[in-house]
């Protein structure tokens, strides 16, 4: 994570990291994303995950999921920042350790394999939402949502049963219950 | 059905509709049918710069000092590639622009066409907001929509990219409706019971310092008037930034001069024992703060921005208010003079002992130079230059480097937007040009650039415009034949290995401004300095002024890098002690 401070600074404090989620509802209009993600990478913040689409078509509205770590400090300047940029509508943001919020992430797993080793990783995925997208004698398409970490582990762990291809979104968040944001 | 007019009409009735008198342009292939259309239009008057960052630069001078937002109009491709700088410049110090850009016809976007470029794409980081009109339904909004971004809230540059067959197509216009605000973006977000709580600690305070910003001067002149009243119902010190200058009087005794890197003794001690910080309209900038760790760490700290990023970006504030300076101290005002009624004399009894501390401070008399009989100091002449100019309402530019600082140092301002120079991004070529368009929007007071003879053979070709426009401004030259600023540091950190740094063949400035058709004078020695200026002054004309000062003076005193307030170097006697060494010399 780059210090986003200047270079006169040389801090001598260093804060703890955390992960949050942060949620961005942005006019869908051309080069909306560059101004988002160039905002990042201009001022040195980090982007772990992202995902972006349109959720309201009548009101032209694109919502973008970010998933970003950094100091307090940092989070709330990424924050303010965002809430500068013309088209942005409203941000929201969470820790990634918030219980009232979900967070999934999608990922595609082509195997590729006997009957049995698919079997196995169909039956390793079972956890995970898993759905069956493609089905050939020698291979297989699975979809599963889950965690980040979650993802993660499987996309390790279903290499020994002839993992060869991995796909996969960034995280999309929710509240629980029937809390908005607002 | 009503009337239709083309994109390039359309350009200038939302011009018209917009109070805007003057533009600073530079004519190509992409724009031509919007300078096609200038001649009907008598009401808007033209600058030809000769380069299209002088033309950015020209409108910051007009913006900064008028008030009204600067507008600019230039070509496709290299027209706009070339205005960077100065929307950058502009971006950093908040100064609102308007920058119309001629682009490639739409069916062209894409192929590389000649003199394309990807001018949303480039400007997107330097600007507030850019667009790019497609469509010419969408161009008078976009265009009033543009000033409204660039004057509202925390001010900067925009940028509207206009394809050329957009010029040509043709629309019916209506005049704008009254603004609404933009995706609930409102500026003021205090309360009273923030303001209370401000005067609470003011009132506690036995060592408070007011330290006001560039915000001040963007709040308008009313908000220097409500912030010269905050300091003398309280009796507290004031120090400014380098934006912030003239915000407050330069001589008022109250005043402690400017604070940072190069900044006086008493204002970086003050800001380093203080026991409150206000901040009014500064955003914490690293030529301020110094060592971030070790900044004023005995004080609440409080601070007042209209831009809400800004609040705890660098340092951690103990409260915050966030509202345009002006409403913001209003507001505080109002409430000293209801219920604090005895605030006055009590607190200047409280804080009677820290006056006593700051004037000891001002005792070392921290911006002391040697001066000599035999060459001029640049000090000496940026005072003569003062002290011969101060009567009048004079504007004062500037390049960037050491002038720039002893300008800082030794000319009092009184007023606000007298004073235009480059902080934030630190441009050199920044004077000249920005004197051609404070001069064209006073054009009875006087301007003068106090400049460095490397920074203004940057934008020299500007000399041309303010000739062409017949603009007397004055490029008043501390020639010392070196990037001084580079030198000096290249002296205390790199063992005076002065590399590149030394302005080898420089022109004959006398020449040079006679070339242009503008009077040239120069002065090496300190007893014909005064006459000189005075002719400069009286010339009613351009002039380049070619003052030979002593090349190997350095700007003091000085924080050095990574160090904090109270460690300053006050002149060249101490440099050996406080030498720079490790992480500090790595720092900019």
């Amino acid at each position: 994570m780059a210090n986003p401070k200047s270079a006169y600074s040389v801090s001598t404090k260093k804060e703890k990291s955390d992960t949050h989620i942060i949620v961005v509802w942005v006019d869908n209009e051309a080069g909306v994303l560059a101004r988002v993600v160039g905002l990042f990478s201009g001022r040195g913040y980090n982007i772990e995950s992202l995902a972006v689409a349109e959720v309201d078509a009548k009101r032209n509205i694109s919502r973008i999921t970010i998933v970003t770590t950094g100091s307090p400090q940092v989070i709330d300047q990424i924050k303010l920042q965002l809430k500068k940029l013309v088209p942005v509508h409203k941000v929201a943001d969470f820790n990634r350790n918030d219980k009232s919020v979900i967070f999934k992430e999608m990922a595609l797993f082509k195997i590729v394999g006997n009957t049995n080793k698919i079997k196995k990783a169909i039956n390793a995925c079972k956890k995970y939402n898993a759905v069956i997208l493609d089905r050939t004698k020698k291979s297989n398409v699975i979809q599963i949502t889950a965690l980040r970490r979650e993802i993660d582990k499987m996309s390790k762990n279903l290499k020994k049963f002839g993992l060869v291809s991995v796909s996969r979104t960034g995280a999309v968040a929710m509240t629980r219950g029937d809390k908005i944001f607002n | 059905m009503s009337k239709l007019f083309t994109g390039a009409e359309i350009v200038f009735k939302c011009l018209e509709d917009q109070g805007v008198d003057f533009i600073f342009g530079y004519p190509g292939g992409a724009v031509l049918p919007i300078y096609d259309e200038l001649k009907n239009h008598s009401s808007i008057k033209h600058i030809l710069v000769r380069h299209e960052q002088g033309a950015g630069h020209a409108a910051e001078g007009y913006a900064r000092s008028s008030g009204k937002p600067g507008v600019v109009l230039v070509t496709s491709g290299p027209g706009a590639t070339n205005v960077v700088t100065a929307l950058t410049d502009a971006y950093m110090d908040s100064v609102p622009l308007v920058c119309i850009s001629g682009q490639v016809p739409t069916h062209l976007i894409g192929t590389d066409a000649f003199q394309e470029c990807d001018t949303t794409g480039i400007t997107r980081p330097c600007t507030k907001h850019n667009w790019l009109v497609k469509d010419i339904k969408d161009l008078s909004k976009t265009l009033h929509e543009a000033f409204r971004v660039a004057t509202t809230g925390r001010p900067g540059p925009v940028l509207v990219d206009i394809p050329k067959d957009i010029q040509f197509a043709k629309i019916s216009y209506s005049k704008p409706k009254p603004v609404k605000k933009l995706n609930g973006k409102s500026i003021n977000h205090f309360s009273q019971r923030d303001i209370d709580e401000l005067i609470d600690l003011m009132n506690k305070s036995k060592r408070p310092i007011i330290y006001s910003g560039g915000g001040v001067i963007n709040s308008g002149p009313e908000a220097s008037d409500v912030l010269r009243e905050l300091v003398q119902l309280t009796g507290f010190p004031i120090t400014s930034t380098l934006q912030g200058l003239g915000a407050y009087p330069g001589d008022d005794n109250q005043f402690l001069g400017m604070l940072g890197m190069h900044g006086t003794y008493e204002a970086n001690n003050a800001m380093h024992d203080c026991d409150l910080l206000i901040n009014i309209g500064a955003r914490f900038d690293d030529r301020i703060t110094g060592k971030i760790d070790e900044f004023s760490p005995k004080s609440k700290k409080v601070h007042i921005d209209i831009d809400p990023s800004s609040i705890n970006k660098i340092i951690k504030v103990d409260l915050s208010l966030v509202g345009d300076v002006k409403d913001v101290l209003k507001g505080i005002n109002k409430t000293l003079k209801k219920k604090n009624f005895n605030f006055n004399k009590s607190n200047k009894h409280q804080i009677s002992k820290w006056w006593e501390q700051i004037q000891k401070w001002r005792t070392k008399n921290s911006l002391h130079f040697n001066n000599s009989d035999e060459t001029i100091k640049p000090q000496h002449a940026v005072q003569r230059l003062y002290e011969l100019t101060k009567h009048k309402d004079t504007f004062v530019t500037t390049e960037v480097g050491q002038h720039q600082m002893w300008a800082a140092q030794h000319y009092k301002f009184n007023k606000p937007n007298r004073w235009m120079t480059s902080g934030g991004l630190g441009t050199m070529g920044y004077g000249l040009p920005a004197a051609v368009g404070v001069q064209i929007a006073h054009p009875k007071k006087l301007v003068i650039d106090i400049a460095g003879e490397a920074s203004v053979l940057m934008t020299m070709q500007e000399m041309s415009t303010a000739v062409q426009y017949n603009l007397p401004i004055k490029i008043f030259i501390l020639n010392n034949q070196y990037m001084g600023m580079v030198r000096q540091w290249q002296e205390l950190l790199h063992e005076k290995n002065y590399s590149e740094s030394y302005s080898e063949a420089l022109p004959d400035f006398i020449k040079l401004a006679e070339a242009y058709g503008c009077k040239g004078i120069k002065a090496e020695t300190p007893i014909e300095l005064d006459e000189k200026i005075k002719e400069m002054v009286q010339f009613d004309g351009p002039v380049i002024f070619d003052c030979r000062v002593d090349p190997n003076e350095n700007c003091f005193p000085m924080i050095p890098s990574g160090k904090p307030h109270n460690q300053m170097i006050l002149g060249p006697s101490e440099k050996e002690e406080n030498k720079i060494t490790g992480k500090g010399k790595a720092l900019v």
